[in-house]
């Protein structure tokens, strides 16, 4: 790395801003919304009813057990429950 | 011993402590063995780098940016055992954003016109190697104080200004600029012991 101005030091600073709260706070939840998802295909699994309910309203599923539903989740919730 | 010592005081100082005080590899290795802080720290660390990937690299639209945000931490917490080194987490990390963004798109201009290969696919390479220049500098940026961190980060990431910055820190708003350049100096001496 070679040396430092100080007008440089600033702007690469400023190059790195915090990502939105919300965004990683969803991502640092990940293991915890893991474990939410294996307990609703297990209870879709297991009830019939339920699973109707859940393909119908995929996010409704993941906001109801308090897990952030981002695309990824829904995405991977969508694949177990019909696959 | 002295580094599970030291893993374990970052640990009790949350998620941005451990971000800050582990290297790469430890990190990894911690979120390997189901470390639930570990992961939370991992995230902390590469948050900003790849939202920056995203956002000025590729230009994503806000939306599209937060979809490949979460894939790729979804990806990175699914294939964490597949990373054959540890040390190795931040590039692969970048090119996995950089595979992502470039899908996305794909994705979008195939949506939008009807030949996709006249869009420019890449990002600029130099926004790329700015990235991770600012990357460095913020890994530095561990080697500082906590209140020059702080301040640093405020006015240059976060674009506060003195008064806000004075008011959150409990500092007279005239006092921050002499505080920003005295940090700016410590942090140039980081950097020089570091090349």
């Amino acid at each position: 790395m070679s040396a430092y101005d100080i007008e440089r030091l600033s702007r690469l600073i400023g190059m790195l801003p915090p990502a939105p709260a919300a965004w990683i706070g969803a991502a640092q939840e990940l293991p915890q919304a893991r474990r939410e998802l294996d307990g609703i295909v297990a209870r879709a699994e297991a009830d019939a009813e339920f699973r109707r309910a859940l393909i119908a309203d995929l996010e409704g599923a993941l906001r109801a057990e308090g897990v952030e539903p981002t695309w990824p989740l829904l995405d991977e919730l969508r694949r177990r429950v019909n696959g | 011993m002295e580094a599970a010592r030291d893993d374990g005081a970052a640990a009790a100082r949350g998620p941005a402590a451990l971000s800050a005080e582990l290297p790469d590899a430890r990190l990894v290795a911690q979120c390997r063995s189901g470390d639930e802080e570990a992961w939370r720290a991992l995230v902390e660390r590469f948050s900003r780098y790849v939202y920056a990937i995203s956002v000025q690299a590729f230009r994503l639209p806000e939306h599209d940016a937060e979809d490949v945000f979460q894939e790729v931490f979804a990806r990175v917490y699914e294939r964490l055992e597949t990373l054959r080194e540890d040390e190795a987490v931040r590039p692969w990390i970048g090119q996995l954003t950089r595979r992502l963004c470039i899908d996305r798109l794909r994705a979008g201009s195939r949506e939008t016109v009807e030949d996709a290969d006249e869009l420019p696919e890449t990002a600029a390479d130099d926004v790329l190697s700015q990235i991770e220049e600012a990357f460095d500098v913020h890994d530095a940026m561990a080697g500082l104080p906590e209140n020059c961190r702080e301040i640093l980060d405020r006015f240059f990431a976060r674009d506060e200004s003195y008064r806000t910055i004075g008011d959150a820190l409990g500092l007279p708003a005239g006092t921050i600029a002499s505080r920003i350049s005295r940090c700016l100096d410590k942090l140039r001496d980081v950097l020089a012991v570091r090349d």
